[in-house]
């Protein structure tokens, strides 16, 4: 038991350890490559945006519209009822000011993801994107944000083709 | 419900530490055996093994279970691995227990074991994944975005600055330093170190989060009849609860965790606990950040919405408060080997309510006490109620 215990198991390796090269370690990488279908809702989601419009779904028996859209209710679990077409605008429901990539290498400009409430949907309705055209120390909770999309030409039916979103003038 | 009752009869963990010499397999059997020992059990006493450990990409060791499952005591033995996030730790005793409570075994051995440091450069490479591939992905978000901007809507929702919340890393690392296995002990750390530390994602800075860590801890669970033979100091289970929300994070309002309180309702019925805020003496919420602990004790329904932070700094939640909360030090002290950081959650309620918690042992002599879990993509809550008598 913790108090009658005086010794813990557990050898803690130091970054001297592998700098004088006192500890063996063998290293992997994987290889493995994946190609993931849209399903049908974020398939229809994805061509919708292509053309420059975000498209939700509905449904009547709890009357939510939903975005991202699916096929099904969650709650009701019974299918969505209506695809329908939102702005594509909207407010920022929380945001963070990010200095570091997924490796924790440092970046030079923040990037600013953000849940952004899409206006036509539901209350707290949101979708994760990014912010743009805009100093950072002017982000808030509440800003109204419209997307910038790439051009029409450019689009692929990627989430990616709104490039982010920036305050609405 | 015609169940058994469920005592924790044994613990054992080992260091926690950034990175381990042993394999994970050989600091599951570190912990198991320390376990085993310390309830003077074998493995021939061992019905069934629960493990409780990271999807396999973190390891990059596909059928991780099985690879662990000697270090676990699961030789030829019934062998379950389960996984909900960084709920886990909570949820495999939860899953000894119904092993046990059912009649299914009388001894179950609980064992949560995670080896982050394999994950080269860094394990949040295996976190990516948890993004949905298509509407999310590609905008390249990383692990500490969820934190983020779900402690920023905290905040915002209430109004809270980040010094209200820095209180909850200062007093988990300062209660870290009296736990022999702590990754990040600081006695003498302060607010300021806090504030000042390095902005990762605003507003989580650097000491705001815990450590990548390796380690493992394990339980003995026994049934009624076993537990009095074994000892005479057996801590019962007295309630489970656990509750899983939308995948769909960003059609909730993060600024408060219902799936926690859901969770909670539920290992509260089961104890047959009312007054949670009277009935509750010790509890170890999951704090891998500091505000995380503070939104935990607000879904546990041991604080009013937006009113842990004020808690905290009447020092209601030190070691020496009405409601001592994280007396172990926490993830943030302790250190986060994931899985295994959570049961360290449950060990430490064991030790405390036998009085065995040494120079961390809380005063007032608790009866009953609460662990809980989360994770996922801010998405489940796991919540375990320990009590001694009745
Ligand atoms: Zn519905």
């Amino acid at each position: 038991m913790s108090s009658k215990i005086k010794e813990y198991p557990g050898v803690a390796l130091h970054e001297s350890d592998f700098a004088e090269k006192k500890v063996l370690y063998t290293t992997w990488e994987p290889n493995a490559r994946y190609a993931w279908d849209t399903g049908v809702a974020i398939g229809r989601y994805l061509a919708e945006l292509k053309r420059g419009h975000i498209v939700g779904t509905t449904c009547h028996a709890c009357r939510r519209i939903v975005v991202p859209p699916r096929v099904f209710c969650e709650w009701c679990f019974r299918p969505m009822d209506e695809w329908v077409y939102l702005q594509d605008q909207g407010v920022v429901n929380t945001f963070s000011l990010c200095h570091v990539r997924w490796d924790m290498e440092r970046v030079k400009e923040p990037l600013i993801p953000a849940v952004i409430e899409i206006a036509g949907a539901s209350k707290g309705m949101g979708i994760l994107h990014l912010l743009g055209e805009v100093d950072p120390t002017e982000v808030h909770i509440g800003l109204q944000v419209q997307a910038v999309w790439k051009p029409a030409r450019q689009r692929t039916g990627a989430i990616t083709d709104i490039r982010y979103f920036k305050p609405s003038n | 419900m015609g169940m058994r009752k469920v005592a924790v009869v044994g613990a054992g963990m080992t260091k926690f530490v950034r990175r381990a010499q042993e394999t994970g397999k050989e600091l599951s059997y570190e912990a198991a055996k320390m376990a085993l020992d310390s309830c003077e059990l074998t493995l021939e006493d061992v019905d069934g093994v629960a493990l409780g450990t990271a999807p396999d990409a973190f390891d990059g060791v596909h059928m991780k279970g099985e690879y662990l499952s000697d270090g676990a005591g699961a030789w030829r033995k019934p062998f379950m691995r389960s996984y909900v996030g960084g709920g886990t730790g909570v949820f495999a005793p939860i899953q000894g227990w119904y092993h046990v409570a059912s009649g299914l075994f009388d001894v179950c051995l609980v064992v949560c074991e995670e080896k982050m440091s394999s994950c080269q450069p860094h394990p949040q490479g295996a976190f990516l994944t948890i993004f949905d591939h298509t509407t999310e992905r590609p905008l390249g978000p990383n692990l500490l975005w969820i934190f983020a901007l779900e402690m920023n809507r905290y905040m915002q929702t209430h109004g809270l600055q980040k010094k209200d919340i820095a209180l909850v890393s200062v007093k988990n690392k300062r209660n870290a330093a009296d736990h022999p296995c702590a990754l990040l002990p600081e006695p003498n750390i302060t607010v300021e170190d806090v504030l000042n530390s390095e902005v990762l994602a605003w507003p989580v800075q650097r000491l705001d989060v815990s450590p990548v860590t390796d380690g493992a801890v394990a339980l003995v669970l026994a049934s009624e009849n076993v537990a009095k033979r074994i000892t005479d100091k057996p801590v019962w289970i007295k309630g489970v609860g656990w509750s899983l929300d939308s995948a769909h994070w960003t059609n909730r309002d993060l600024y408060y965790p219902k799936y926690v309180e859901y969770a909670a309702r539920m290992a509260y019925e089961m104890a047959g606990i009312r007054e949670p805020r009277k009935e509750i003496h010790i509890v170890e919420p999951y704090d891998p950040f500091d505000y995380k602990e503070l939104h935990h004790l607000e879904g546990l329904l041991l604080a009013d919405k937006g009113d842990a932070p004020r808690l905290t700094a009447e020092g209601v939640t030190a070691r020496t408060g009405n409601m001592p909360v994280c007396p172990s030090g926490g993830l943030l002290g302790v250190g986060n080997p994931i899985a295994a950081a959570g049961l360290m959650k449950v060990a430490e309620l064991f030790w405390q309510l036998r009085g065995e918690a040494g120079k961390r042992q809380v005063p007032g002599k608790p009866i009953t006490g609460l662990a809980q879990a989360w994770g996922d993509l801010m998405q489940v809550g796991t919540v375990i109620i320990l009590g001694i008598g009745g």
